[in-house]
């Protein structure tokens, strides 16, 4: 399926190849730089970009693009789904996906993608399987290796592989058995120029972080479960208890994962935390305009909404601003067009307000095009949503755990027109 | 093939030479001798001499590369901490796409080093050469054959793995023998490397597939959830069209389907889909055709619409009631859960199989999980959409409540948001058009221009499909045409004109105003296309254009160079339809032109000019020339670029390209008549060798009891109960002989035999007989025994009832009423007085097979009635059991006395799990929730084994399926037969006769799935133990382990 990958950075530089079945000749890439360069954003390179006997998929994260060569009929998404899982893995080990971790730990990569994928096909993607073949650096076992010759592949044989869960390891013990969830949710909003809802729905994530002794069986359950309209499973939770009693009951992976996501598309039910009044209109001659924009609190359940920021992309001609901010402060940069007010925390009492003039290149015509705004914001202690865990309980092991569950509000994909 | 075998002998013959010397030097590690004494210098002596060897075997090998020379030394020395830092760096240069084969000999050497890590980067320096150095490769191949048949199954597999992706071809027949062989490993991870090994072999000689094609049949009947993913990934790259191999192993799949890891079921369910199609009927066959009509209204072309008449009278005459498969139903019930995966491509999967194979009604569900993919990487964005879009032509309805899920922000990427619009176009009816228009309106505004351009476009589309939005769409274009944007003014210009090619008698409404704008319309682009288009329909409005034409004559001089074209094109038309008015108009433009700057205009003005005005010398062209510009232009069709992609497997590489890729397999069509469904159905034995194990053991078991049963199995049971009696006197070695009973074995304590006893007997050879038991007596006789032999005489009656097993019905039903559960069986609460008003219940694990269904637990409830008024219809209500967990309700009791209690029996299959098994208690009046939760010892039933049999049976459970512990003995456990007790007395084990008496041995097997468990028990001296727990079900083991530990530490 798989049959090369190729990492290559934004300056077009390809600094890793891996082949599983026979060498491609990284000239392959150039059907990749060709449509590369013609997208001109890298967000728009296809997909899958075609040459006369091979097909290229790539995906493009955190400054690196993941080109992966395939020769015969595959899902496209089973690659870049597969990509994706690469790159969390590299993130997961690393703690960032970038050049430089990679280069640095190059080693480690080519062995990491030498048990992920066997002729092309996925073999091991589990993180926790693939800790056990092949223990992610750290500082002090760096520098225990380099004293000691010791190598970072595990000398134990993972057993997780062979078991019915493949996501847990035996064996596992803590001193300290606590159990963490994190419910996140996000707001992606479209809201008219008039401040009229087009468009919203929440996207909610379970992350959890489970650090549990010996096999726990835990089932989680909710005080309104109804709510949760269309939701995604790690592959730990059962189906079928969820369909007929809503309880997500599963034996959790050890430390940290996903364990699942949830939409709640009705939109009644999406509280939009604060309204936005915005002016920004350019004048037809003198080559100016003006901006006006203020933020308000508007359903935030009693809550502070706080890490507020505004981020507006300028039309081209836009060359400079001349603003005043009554809270926080703000940056116009003129390569990229983008003006980011960043607010802080949001004051009921007084309303932060951004207010001034723009200068236009002048003899420029004015633009026809209306900027839009991105909201980013935060709300600690609350899922929008209303979402509340009832209660967790643990069966299999006899000792009491921590449990711990927190809510955290945040903006999404959450865009004003004007 | 005998040959090619030869030759890696002789390979492995040279490398014998070549492990010789890294022997040698494992040996200058030792302590005695100093690393940098003798042996070193020795070694450095013979080397030279061993590379040469080395290198006269590689033809291609070349010289050592001047920079490697250091590494050279470094894979030479002999401590693991350089070689390993050499092969880091070897590793990183063919990471960086450097040439390091120069350093093959070197590095093969290493390939049996002892050091893992070092060994691992090997393995993928030699993946990587192998093939551009195949007779140095082959040195290598002894040591994974010598892998292959490691005891430990994670190094028998990853042998297997490297082995099989060198790729030199003389290996091949050895490849061959290590797939075959490791395709009936005992380790289902070692059948899996043996599934993943088959394409490598294919792909590097295919005229291996017959014989591959045979191991993949074996391994596809393998009913283990790690291989199927694999093997059918295999099947899929070796042989997609056998489709017959999948027949057996088709109903296994689907169940096995949801436990399978996320890879495999995405190739799972890209195969079972093809196979469908090949093999069911198409489920909306009879759905009635004119809602499919409708449906297509504004798509559907001609001919399609024709075969709809043509499919129309053959329908009819065979419309009998569709009724569909329940192996069809079965896949779609199967694969519905995983919708809710968090993999993408699974997601993807499942959504294209419903929407191939899924009766209309029951497509919609994909909608929900599609849209919510949306939310991912932008790369998944942009194949989801791509999908959505192919969908949503032909199934509108589906995506019509998520229509707001496709608006567009202005942060997305271009190609998403082009494809979002695709989307929104292909979902615009009368309903939502007014909704998607304003939408529109705003993308209209934006910043990208190339989004804008499709915008257009998208509004276009939309008025050709919707009638009743045309006008107020062009009306809405006609005002872009003053847009400061030329891309804008020329998209619309272009939808205008398609626009009004496609309905010619409103023109002159559209172009009247188009010829206002011309004054106030600066972009050269736009005037010049609205000439265009007052010229092509000049004859719709006979009195407008000529003055149009007279007002560019007027300002032709100042015009842009393509709008000075469309006006001599203009004065072109118009002079052929309209000479009287506008001829001098013409040649006075035609005369401009001629001595305009540009090259191009005088160009086309002195051909015009040739072409229309008659003169003398003008050829024969000119007679057509108003056949020449008045062309009717055919209108250009505006449709989706997604229609008829369904062709195409949804969710395919084609499907995105929408062209055949390498390797696509073509979803057939769905058959005339449903092929033979029975080749479906498979016998049971068939089924894999671990059932046919099942059914070796049951016969075993059977024997002695069948074939006399009375002879043998009377004393068995007496000599049981004896023990118990006897034991509470003295408690000494009898208990072995008791287990030994158990196993069918002849007993040798008949002299311990009382008198009570043999009233027993007799009593145990009538109930056989009448196949009943006597309630009284049994009950007397429970009482009699020591109360902690109980267990074992219920668990040995239990035995006998379990072999009778025609009329076990009966005797089930009535022993179940009558024998009160005694002291030593715990009882469990289910329900307190007090919390059941009155209502006590409380449960307790019989240990009896509960006959209706034997893979369930028979759970005994005694419901006591302390109030003083009668309780109604005590039944069970609303079970919710966790997946695959089943109940088997007790029937509802009628009245229940005051004061009175009453025992039933009830089944609950656990699936070989504690989790609790949820429902609800109703009495005529109130609901209770309880939940019975199994300790994991009774999910187990007696297994009987021979001492041999015991013995085969752990050797096939060892490595990761046996859970050793060390115990110290509580102080009570003195003896065996207080191991023996405690240990059945915590699980439903048999005990199994041991030829040591330090060793005591149990064995069962799961209730559910009939997984053997097997318990050992060594004592040593000093109260301390051994505790051996072999079992297949890692957790189950565990669970035991803990369990056992605990009571025999007591």
């Amino acid at each position: 399926m798989i049959h090369s990958l190729f990492l290559i950075n934004n300056a077009g530089d390809l600094f890793l190849e891996k082949h599983w079945k026979s060498v491609i000749s990284r000239s392959i890439c150039d059907y990749f730089f060709e449509a590369r360069e013609k997208a001109v954003e890298p967000d728009n390179v296809p997909p899958v970009i075609r040459s006369p006997h091979h097909y290229l998929i790539n995906i493009y994260r955190e400054k690196i693009f993941f080109v992966s060569v395939i020769q015969t009929e595959v899902p496209p998404l089973f690659v870049i789904e597969f990509l994706h899982r690469v790159a969390e893995t590299f993130q997961d080990y690393f703690g960032e996906c970038s050049e430089t971790t990679i280069k640095d730990n190059v080693v480690i990569v080519y062995e990491l993608l030498e048990e992920m994928l066997d002729n092309g096909f996925p073999l091991a993607t589990e993180s926790n399987i693939l800790k056990e073949l092949i223990r992610p650096p750290t500082i002090l076992r760096s520098m225990v290796n380099t004293i000691t010759g010791s190598s970072n592949v595990g000398e134990t044989l993972p057993t997780g592989q062979l078991s019915s869960i493949p996501w847990r390891r035996a064996g596992v013990k803590y001193t300290n058995n606590e159990a963490y969830f994190d419910v996140v949710e996000e707001i992606d909003a479209i809201l008219d120029k008039s401040g009229t809802t087009v468009f919203a729905e929440i996207q909610g994530v379970i992350d959890a972080c489970v650090k549990l002794s010996g096999m726990p069986d835990l089932s989680l359950s909710f005080m309104n479960p109804r709510l949760l309209d269309d939701v995604s499973f790690h592959p730990c939770v059962r189906y079928k208890r969820w369909e007929s009693e809503r309880v997500i009951s599963f034996i959790p992976p050890d430390g940290n994962f996903q364990l699942m996501s949830y939409h709640i598309s009705a939109q009644n039910l999406v509280a939009i935390p604060i309204y936005v009044k915005q002016n920004i209109s350019f004048f037809e001659t003198g080559s100016s305009g003006r901006l006006d924009i203020t933020v308000g609190p508007k359903q935030t359940m009693g809550k502070t909404v706080e890490c507020l920021v505004v981020t507006v992309h300028m039309p081209k001609v836009v060359l400079s601003a001349n603003l005043n901010a009554t809270q926080g402060t703000y940056n116009y940069d003129p390569v990229t067009k983008i003006l980011l007010w960043d607010i802080g925390k949001l004051n009921p009492q007084k309303l932060p307000n951004l207010k001034g003039s723009l200068s236009l290149q002048s003899g420029a015509p004015k633009p026809e095009e209306s900027p839009s705004l991105n909201i980013d914001l935060k709300i600690q202690q609350l899922a929008i949503s209303g979402l509340k865990v009832n209660r967790l309980d643990m069966y299999g092991e006899k000792y009491k755990p921590f449990k711990g569950v927190k809510y955290v509000t945040k903006a999404g994909k959450f865009q004003v027109r004007t | 093939m005998q040959k090619l075998l030869q030759l890696p002998v002789n390979a492995v013959n040279i490398v014998k030479g070549v492990q010789g010397v890294t022997q040698g030097q494992e040996e200058a590690l030792s302590p005695v001798l100093t690393p940098d004494s003798g042996p070193q210098n020795w070694y450095s002596a013979v080397q030279p001499e061993e590379l040469r060897h080395l290198r006269s075997g590689g033809t291609g090998g070349g010289g050592w590369g001047r920079g490697h020379d250091d590494l050279k030394e470094m894979l030479d020395s002999n401590k693991d901490s350089l070689k390993l830092e050499a092969m880091k760096r070897i590793v990183a240069m063919i990471a960086r796409g450097k040439n390091a084969s120069d350093l093959f000999p070197a590095v093969v050497k290493n390939v049996a080093c002892k050091n893992i890590e070092v060994k691992k980067l090997v393995y993928v320096y030699l993946v990587r050469y192998a093939e551009e150095q195949q007779d140095l490769a082959l040195l290598s191949i002894s040591t994974f054959q010598r892998g292959l048949k490691d005891p430990n199954q994670l190094i028998r597999a990853s042998a297997l793995r490297v082995l099989s992706s060198i790729r030199v071809t003389i290996i091949v027949p050895i490849m061959m023998l290590a797939i075959k062989e490791a395709a009936s490993d005992m380790s289902p991870y070692v059948r899996k490397t043996a599934a993943h090994a088959i394409p490598k072999l294919h792909s590097l000689d295919p005229e291996q597939k017959d014989q591959l094609i045979e191991v993949i049949e074996k391994l596809l009947a393998d009913k283990t959830t790690l291989v199927a993913g694999s093997v059918v990934m295999a099947f899929e790259e070796v042989c997609p069209d056998r489709i017959d191999l999948i027949h057996k192993n088709y109903r296994k799949l689907c169940n096995l389907l949801i436990d399978v890891e996320e890879w495999g079921q995405v190739v799972i369910i890209n195969m079972l889909t093809r196979y469908a199609r090949t093999q069911f009927l198409n489920p909306n066959i009879n759905e009635s055709l004119l809602e499919e009509n409708s449906e297509k209204a504004f798509y559907a072309s001609d001919d399609e619409e024709e075969e709809d008449k043509k499919a129309e009278p053959a329908t009819l005459a065979k419309r009998k009631p569709y009724v569909m498969d329940p192996d069809h139903r079965l896949l779609l019930r199967n694969t519905k859960p995983l919708l809710q995966s968090r993999n993408a491509a699974v997601v993807m999967a499942v959504a294209q199989l419903y929407f191939h194979l899924a009766p209309k009604a029951e497509v919609g569900i994909i909608a929900k999980a599609l849209v919510r993919l949306m939310r991912s990487h932008s790369e998944v964005q942009y194949v989801v959409l791509q999908n959505v879009a192919t969908m949503s032509i032909k199934r509108r309805g589906m995506f019509e409540p998520y229509l707001k899920s496709f608006y567009i922000r202005s942060t997305d990427p271009t190609q998403i948001k082009v494809l979002k619009l695709e989307v929104l176009t292909n979902l615009a009816n009368e309903t939502n058009i007014s909704t998607i228009l304003r939408e529109f309106q705003t993308y209209i505004k934006s910043m990208d221009k190339d989004f804008v351009a499709a915008s257009i476009q998208a509004i276009g589309r939309c008025a050709t499909n919707i009638g009743e939005v045309r006008d107020t769409c062009l009306n809405g274009l006609v005002q872009l045409l003053s847009n400061r944007d030329e891309l804008v003014v020329a998209e619309s210009v272009v939808v205008i004109k398609k626009l009004l090619q496609m309905q010619p008698e409103q023109h002159s409404d559209i172009i009247k105003h188009m010829a206002k704008l011309i004054d106030n319309i600066q972009v050269p682009m736009a005037r010049a296309s609205i000439l265009w288009l007052i010229g092509e329909y000049c004859e719709h409005v006979p009195k407008i254009a000529p003055d149009v034409l007279r007002k560019m004559a007027k300002s032709f001089t100042n015009e842009e160079d393509i709008v000075k074209l469309q006006i001599i094109n203009l004065a072109a038309k118009l002079y052929l339809t309209n000479s009287k008015q506008s001829k001098l108009l013409t040649q006075y433009v035609l005369n401009l032109a001629k001595y305009d700057q540009n090259y191009d205009i005088r160009d086309r003005a002195r051909f015009i000019r040739q072409l229309i005005v008659p003169t003398d010398k003008s050829g024969a062209l000119s007679k057509y020339a108003k056949k020449l510009f008045l062309a009717l232009k055919p209108a250009p069709v505006l449709e989706s670029p997604f229609k008829d992609r369904d062709h195409f497997q949804l969710g395919s590489l084609s499907h995105l390209l929408n062209a055949k890729a390498a390797g696509y397999q073509e979803l057939p069509n769905w058959p005339e008549s449903a092929p033979d469904p029975s080749v479906r159905n498979v016998e049971i034995p068939d089924w894999s060798k671990c059932s046919s194990r099942k059914d070796r053991k049951e016969k075993k078991v059977e024997k002695p009891f069948y074939s006399d049963s009375e002879g043998e199995s009377g004393p068995t049971e007496s000599a049981d109960s004896g023990n118990c009696e006897s034991d509470s006197g003295s408690g000494s070695a009898s208990a072995s002989g008791s287990d030994e009973s158990g196993s069918g074995s002849e007993s040798e304590e008949s002299g311990e035999e009382t008198e009570s006893d043999e009233e027993e007997e007799d009593e145990e050879e009538e109930k056989k007989k009448r196949k009943k038991l006597d309630k009284t007596k049994a009950k007397k006789q429970a009482e009699e025994s020591a109360e902690r032999c109980t267990i074992h005489t219920i668990h040995q009656i239990s035995c006998i009832i379990n072999f009778d097993q025609f009329d076990m019905n009966k005797i089930t039903s009535v022993f179940s009423q009558t024998l009160a559960p005694s002291g030593s069986i715990k009882m469990y609460e289910l329900l307190h007085r007090i919390k059941g008003e009155g209502l006590a219940v409380e449960y307790c694990f019989s240990r009896q097979p509960f006959s209706p269904e034997p893979n369930m637990v028979a759970v005994q409830i005694q419901f006591t009635n302390n109030t003083n008024s009668e309780t109604k219809n005590l039944h069970i209500e609303d079970p919710r059991l966790q997946s695959g967990m089943r109940i088997r309700e007790f029937a509802e009791i009628d009245v229940l006395a005051a004061g009175e209690s009453v025992t039933v029996v009830m089944g609950i299959d656990f699936c070989d799990s504690t989790q609790a098994a949820n429902f609800q208690l109703c009495t005529h009046t109130r609901k209770f929730f309880v939940s019975i939760q199994p300790p994991v010892g009774e999910l187990m039933t007696p297994a009987f084994l021979t001492e041999n049999d015991f013995k085969k049976e752990q050797g096939k459970l060892m490595g990761m399926n046996e859970i050793l512990e060390k115990l110290t003995l509580g102080e009570k456990c003195v003896n065996e037969h207080v191991i023996v007790e405690r240990v059945t007395a915590t699980a439903n084990l048999s005990r199994v006769p041991c030829g040591s008496d330090k060793e005591c041995r149990f064995a069962g097997k799961t209730v559910s799935s009939g997984c053997l468990v097997l318990v050992t028990v060594t004592t040593k001296e000093g109260g301390g133990a051994q505790l051996t727990v072999n079992c297949e079900k890692m957790l189950i083991g565990t669970m035991l382990v803990k369990d056992i530990l605990q009571a025999l530490s007591q």
